[in-house]
This record gives C-alpha cells, structure tokens and sequence, in this order.
C-alpha cells in the first residue's frame, strides 16, 4: 500500500493545494493503488503557538503516509518528517491536489533534500 | 523598591528615562537592562562589568534505551518540544520553555536533563550605583527565560538594601509583562504621536489588570499629538514628567550623554520625576496622584 497525503484547503481533489504544511487546513490522503482519498483535518495544528509541523507530521505519520506534497515545509517539520521517513515533494503551491497527485504520479515531482522556509513562517 | 520602565511603542525613551533616573538617584540605585534582546543601557551608563555568567535553561535529553515510547511527555509538552511518533522520539531543544514537566512524568526515568545557552548575564558599577544587564544568545527565540534568571540576580543584589530601576523591552507581550510583574512601580514612557499614543493605551490596558502604581512620562513633548493627555486624565493615571521635543536633546542622546546632564532644567524634571516616583509607591504620602 502506498499512500501520500496532500496539504489541501479543502476534502476533495479538486480543492487547491495550500502552500502550508504545519498550518495547512488539512491533507488529502490519496491512496495510489486505489486512488481513495480521505480528509485529515489539520484545524489543531493552525491554532498552535509554536510546534505546528510537528503535530502536523504526527497527523500525517499516523495516517501511514510515505510521501507529502505541499508549498513549503519549515525546519523542524523538515526534520521530525525526516525522521519518521516521510519524503517530502515541495515548491507545489498554486496546484490543486488532483494535479500535484497527478505531476508526482508522473515522476516529475523531485524529493527534497532540505527546508524552504524559515522557522515558524 | 523596583520602578520598572515600560512603554508600548519601542523608541519612546525608555533608556533615556532610566539612565537619567539612575543618574540623579537620591540613594543607593541598580541599573537593570532587562530589554535583552538588543541591551543598549550600558551605552550611556558606561559601567564598570565585574563579571559575567552564562545562562542556561534545562532542557530534556533522552535515553533511548530506557524509553518504551509511551508518549507520556510528549502528551504533557504544551510546546511539541519532545515528540514520540511509533517507535520514534524526538526532542526539539529550542521548542522548550523548560518547564521541567517531561523529566517529572517519564515513568521510566529515561529523561534527564541537559541545557540550552540562553545568553549571558554580566553586572559591574556604574558612577553612582550598581549596573546588571541580560543579552540574548543570537538566534535564541525566547527572552523571558533569561530574564528571569536576571531578575533573580537582581533580587540578590537588592538583599543588601537600596532600589532597581528596570529598563524594559518594548511591546505589551511576554517579555515586556515579565519586565514589570516584580515592581512596585510602572513608568509609562510616550510621546504624544498617533503611534506612540495608539501603543501607550495598549501598555496600560496589558498593565493596569497588575494593580501597581502607574505614572506617564511624556517624551518629545509638544509634538502635538494631545490625545494621550486626555486619556491620561480620563484614566487618573499621573503625568509625572515631561521632556520637551528639543533638537539639543537628541544630540546629547546621539553623543550617548545622559539627558539629565545636559541642563539644569532637565536635571530637575528628573530629581521631580524621582520625588513623584516615590510618592507614587509609598501610599499615603502627600501629593500621592490617584490611580486606576
């Protein structure tokens, strides 16, 4: 099974990706195999004053995702995905989650090897 | 007694006035720059540093081997500083506000507790008084931390007897609340500028749910902006001093003078700032002003 979830700003493929990863609305969990989606509401993680990409990553880390496609992902988050061996595809903002599953499934999505963004953006 | 200098709107003269009070100081006086993100007191006090400390906070270190990921401390941290995922745990030193909880709760003692550099405490003479003073580590995001350990220091030095003039950060969030919770006296520094108007009722609406005496100085007076007069008045709140919007002042203040050198009358609106601060913490006294 390989499932990968999407930072999205809403429940549906067709909902535009958001850019956030700790502060995202919610993901999209796409599993490949079966292209069923479900909807993980991240609304804990944007209320958070500090720590958001790592409850983020628990979220995600839980749902058994291997992958993540989102905007920009911040240091720590970077780190603690990581650690629980989610690979992360970034710089995908201005998609919908439908296109970004779609550019990943056709390879053109390269991993990252580091964070874009600054601590607590 | 401890007179903490606020003000809402960074820039209105905080150092000025704490320098200055310092300076015409009528007994024993420690100087303390609590605004230790950017200290810049000691620039115009020029003291003698007799030593210095560094400042740690304590933070968790785990031994995986003893850990059996039960998540118990990461369910604690309101901070996600400790993070356990699976068979996965994760520490996030500079997340931590060292509080202390995850080392309390691990049933398997396997967290003990290590340390993160948060900046440096040094303390000296200056020519009347004594001089204290935090500066934050570069790139340490948290302040109120440090300044508490020189708040304790600050409590040792006053053991002795005499009074502590505080120069606090800007703003009305943690920092700047943590610079006045301990004192028997606010001073409100501002100038009458929308700006600087629009922040001063922000500080006194973040300070006056404290209880303590409060009092305005009013920097760069006759700028024009009347509106914090008013408020003042409405509120019972003092207007203790005013300095006046004077091109020889922002010299001095450039040169790094204390602005109540540079004149007789500036020397007296201090030595009158002073006698009003003391009225102001001693209940009872005459001329005490009423307060909210």
């Amino acid at each position: 099974m390989h499932k990968i979830a999407i930072t999205s700003e809403g429940p549906s493929l067709d909902d535009q990706l958001d850019p956030r990863f700790g502060r995202a609305a919610g993901f999209v969990v796409v599993d490949l195999e079966t292209m069923a989606t479900q909807y993980l509401d991240n609304g804990q993680s944007q209320v958070m004053a500090q720590g958001a990409g790592i409850q983020a990553t628990e979220l995600i880390a839980r749902a058994g995702v291997s992958c993540l496609l989102t905007g920009f992902v911040g240091p720590k988050a970077f780190k603690a995905l990581a650690a629980v061996g989610i690979k992360v595809g970034q710089n995908l903002e201005g998609l919908t989650v439908r296109q970004a599953v779609e550019r990943f499934q056709a390879g053109q999505v390269e991993m990252a090897q580091a964070a874009n963004r600054e601590a607590g953006r | 007694m401890i007179i903490a200098v606020a003000s809402g709107k960074g820039g209105t003269g905080k150092t000025t006035v704490t320098a200055s009070l310092a300076t015409v100081w009528d007994g024993p006086v420690l100087a303390v720059d609590l605004d230790v993100e950017e200290p810049n007191l000691h620039l115009f006090l020029q003291p003698t540093i007799e030593g210095s400390a560094p400042a740690q906070l304590t933070v968790p270190v785990v031994d995986e081997a003893r850990c059996t990921y039960c998540g118990a401390c990461a369910d604690l941290c309101q901070f996600k500083a400790i993070s356990v995922m699976g068979q996965l745990l994760l520490t996030f030193p500079e997340m931590c506000h060292g509080c202390g909880g995850c080392l309390a709760v691990c049933p398997e003692q396997a967290i003990s507790p290590g340390q993160r550099e948060l900046g440096e405490i040094s303390w000296g003479k200056t020519g009347g008084g004594g001089f204290l003073s935090g500066r934050l580590r570069l790139g340490e995001a948290m302040s109120p931390p440090l300044m508490r350990q020189v708040k304790a220091r600050l409590n040792q030095m006053l053991a002795a007897g005499g009074d502590a003039i505080i120069d606090a950060p800007p703003g009305v969030s943690c920092p700047a609340v943590n610079a006045v919770i301990d004192s028997d006296v606010i001073l409100l520094v501002t100038e009458p500028t929308p700006f600087g108007f629009h922040d001063f009722r922000l500080a006194w609406e973040a300070f006056a749910s404290l209880g303590k005496p409060m009092g305005t100085v009013v920097n760069r007076a006759g700028l024009g902006h009347e509106a914090i007069y008013r408020f003042c008045e409405e509120k019972g709140l003092p207007i203790l001093a005013e300095i006046p919007y004077d091109r020889v002042i922002a010299e001095a203040y450039a040169r790094g003078r204390i602005v109540a050198e540079v004149s007789a009358e500036l020397q007296e609106t201090f030595v009158s700032l002073l006698s009003q601060v003391r009225d102001l913490a001693e209940p009872g006294c005459p001329g005490q002003a009423a307060h909210a």
